[in-house]
């Protein structure tokens, strides 16, 4: 089937447009972390952030880690990565655990009630998570559980539930009812059937939502940062919270370095997994 | 499935949704009828040598013992609804009165702390929705008519700004637009004032928010799109090339009704996301132009001096009450199909 050309031109030109607009900025800001403040923000000539011109003035380097540095070790920025990993671990496997069976009830439950959760399960996931937050922060404090990490990890993995429900449930449609309901005649209890054979089927459908609750907790930045406490912080709002000193004492250039490193996780993420995110995302839509 | 094993399968996810979604409802709801409590004020007489004057100052240790035995605050009913921070309903009458045409109006009704707040909060959710609805599809048949090998690259490329964090992707955008960023400052050459400012006009930061949540959302539209053109029946499309029909005719008729279930799906999702928009308020720093629902919540919450909780409660109610009207449509369908299916 031959394109016309005009139409090729013209969808070649819309794609590469689209992808610098999505692609550049983090380019940009991973090439502007290596250089000081002067460069990265350069009112000159932006062409001073390319070459490191004031970078090369200051430290006779092109490229310098100080920001880095800065981060990592002076303001302790390992602290919150330590915590981001405790939470994201946490909050996957719980929010797997109850996921994968409260998604394969409803799969394989035809009642009028298992509808209702699930349109609960919608509704709940329209809440914004900040309206959540201001119902728990009063109560947390009373009961002295405010600011610790697995309160904010139960609170993400409810929070996470609603999205896990839908996409492991349309994910447990997709495997025969005949399976489980033939090992049962054999004799097996529901839970049997599901121990062993549904199990070992699963894990595709868990891998990708696991997925996509990694992300929920990883970028989750409105329950983390009113919920945790100044010690506790993840990374994402520890990055917020250097806004608010940074910009006065000229260390901008740390939350420079702190975003890139943030950012680095989810890119290797994406790139490895890219197949099952993409398949993930459609299962929902495509299928159910 | 028997009941008593649907019970027992499901009570964990249940348990959890109802302590940590539905009661929080409950206790926001209970929250917002209630308002801090007033300082304790002591007046004491201090006479001197020119007479008595009398002083009065809080007693700050009345006022936290106060606190202490009851931590909700008092009973304000819907004091707080109605409220200057709120509906601030004195203040639109007050408004609906003076002013002489709807220009006055809005400017007017747009210092309210809430009114702004909302006006953005919708503002956003009506443009970006829409927006990345198209943008989606016109991605989703570009990547899609590139060669098989270059399909992998692009993808990857495309999902990146809706896989970032967006606190981080508002960072980013944001570093770049300032005035000594790269965009920033490239602009304010381009134009040649060199005092141009994207952050300090309320309508390019707007404009600069839209952008930025059509760039984040956009990917998801297209993964849902890109996936939906695979499964368009070939033989149609094979038979209408036989009729005669132009590529146009073909996406127009063919492609785009296929689609069209998705673009409910996707819009419903759109709606719930962009209208609890939050992060990039904080990442670009716009609290003075542009706020939202969220964001108001947030600062009550984040208070200097003292949290608001009350006020935070207010607000949430009401965002909640927006977005059971934002999603009521879709729900009210989407049970009539299912009552139908059953019966």
């Amino acid at each position: 089937m031959q394109q016309p050309k005009l139409l090729v031109v013209f969808t070649w030109a819309f794609l590469v447009i689209w992808l610098i607009a999505a692609a550049f900025p983090f380019l940009w800001t991973l090439w502007g972390s290596f250089k000081v403040e002067s460069d990265f923000f350069s009112k000159s000539d932006w062409k001073n952030a390319l070459y490191g011109v004031n970078t090369i003035a200051q430290t006779g380097s092109p490229f310098i880690l100080d920001a880095y540095r800065g981060t990592w070790i002076e303001e302790s920025f390992w602290l919150n990565a330590i915590n981001t990993f405790l939470i994201v671990i946490f909050v996957m496997l719980v929010s797997l655990t109850f996921g994968t069976l409260g998604g394969y009830a409803l799969a394989r439950s035809g009642k009028k009630y298992a509808f209702v959760i699930l349109m609960a399960a919608l509704i709940f996931r329209a809440m914004p998570h900040i309206t959540l937050v201001s119902g728990y922060l009063l109560p947390f404090f009373e009961w002295g559980i405010w600011g610790t990490l697995p309160t904010t990890v139960i609170v993400l993995v409810a929070i996470n539930q609603p999205f896990t429900l839908w996409m492991l449930h349309s994910f447990f449609l997709s495997i025969p009812k005949e399976l489980d309901e033939s090992a049962m005649v054999d004799g097996c209890s529901r839970f049997k059937a599901f121990r062993l054979v549904i199990m070992p089927v699963m894990w595709p459908g868990v891998v990708t939502t696991a997925l996509f609750s990694f992300l929920l907790a990883y970028n989750d930045f409105a329950v983390t940062a009113v919920l945790l406490s100044q010690d506790n912080l993840t990374m994402v709002p520890r990055i917020a919270s250097f806004l608010g000193t940074s910009q006065t004492e000229g260390k901008v250039m740390y939350a420079v370095a702190a975003v890139v490193s943030t950012t680095v996780p989810l890119f290797l993420l994406v790139m490895v997994f890219q197949r099952r995110i993409v398949s993930g995302l459609t299962a929902g839509a495509v299928k159910g | 499935m028997k009941d008593k094993h649907f019970i027992m399968f499901m009570a964990p996810s249940l348990i959890a949704m109802l302590l940590f979604i539905a009661l929080p409802i409950v206790s926001v709801f209970i929250q917002s009828l209630h308002i801090e409590h007033e300082q304790v004020i002591v007046t004491s007489q201090s006479c001197g040598p020119f007479g008595c004057t009398e002083e009065t100052s809080v007693d700050a240790e009345a006022t936290a013992a106060l606190k202490e035995a009851d931590p909700l605050g008092r009973f304000a009913g819907f004091q707080t609804y109605t409220g200057r921070n709120h509906l601030a309903t004195s203040e639109v009458a007050n408004i609906v009165a003076e002013s002489s045409s709807v220009g006055e109006f809005f400017s007017d009704l747009l210092n309210l702390r809430f009114y702004k707040a909302l006006s953005f909060t919708v503002a956003y959710t009506a443009v970006v929705t829409p927006f990345v609805v198209l943008l989606g599809l016109l991605i989703a048949l570009a990547v899609n008519s590139v060669t098989p090998v270059m399909k992998g690259p692009t993808i990857f490329l495309t999902l990146l700004p809706m896989i970032i964090t967006p606190l981080i992707g508002s960072l980013v955008l944001f570093w770049m637009i300032d005035a000594r960023g790269i965009l920033g400052a490239s602009l304010a050459n381009l134009v040649g004032d060199p005092n141009l400012s994207l952050k300090a006009s309320p309508v390019l930061t707007w404009i600069m928010l839209m952008v930025y949540g059509i760039w984040h959302s956009a990917p998801f539209a297209f993964i849902i799109f890109y996936a939906g053109i695979q499964t368009v029946p070939q033989d149609t499309v094979e038979a209408a090339m036989v009729d005669g029909a132009t590529r146009w005719e073909r996406v127009r008729y063919i492609v785009i009704p296929h689609l069209a279930p998705l673009v409910v799906f996707i819009s419903l999702i759109q709606l719930m996301d962009n209208f609890r928009v939050f992060e990039p308020i904080v990442g670009f720093q716009s609290g003075a132009n542009a706020t939202s629902l969220s964001y108001i919540i947030y600062q009550d919450l984040r208070g200097n001096e003292m949290q608001l909780f009350g006020s935070a409660a207010a607000t949430s109610m009401l965002t909640i009450v927006g977005i059971a009207i934002l999603v009521s449509p879709v729900a009210v369908k989407t049970w009539r199909d299912f009552t139908r299916k059953v019966i």
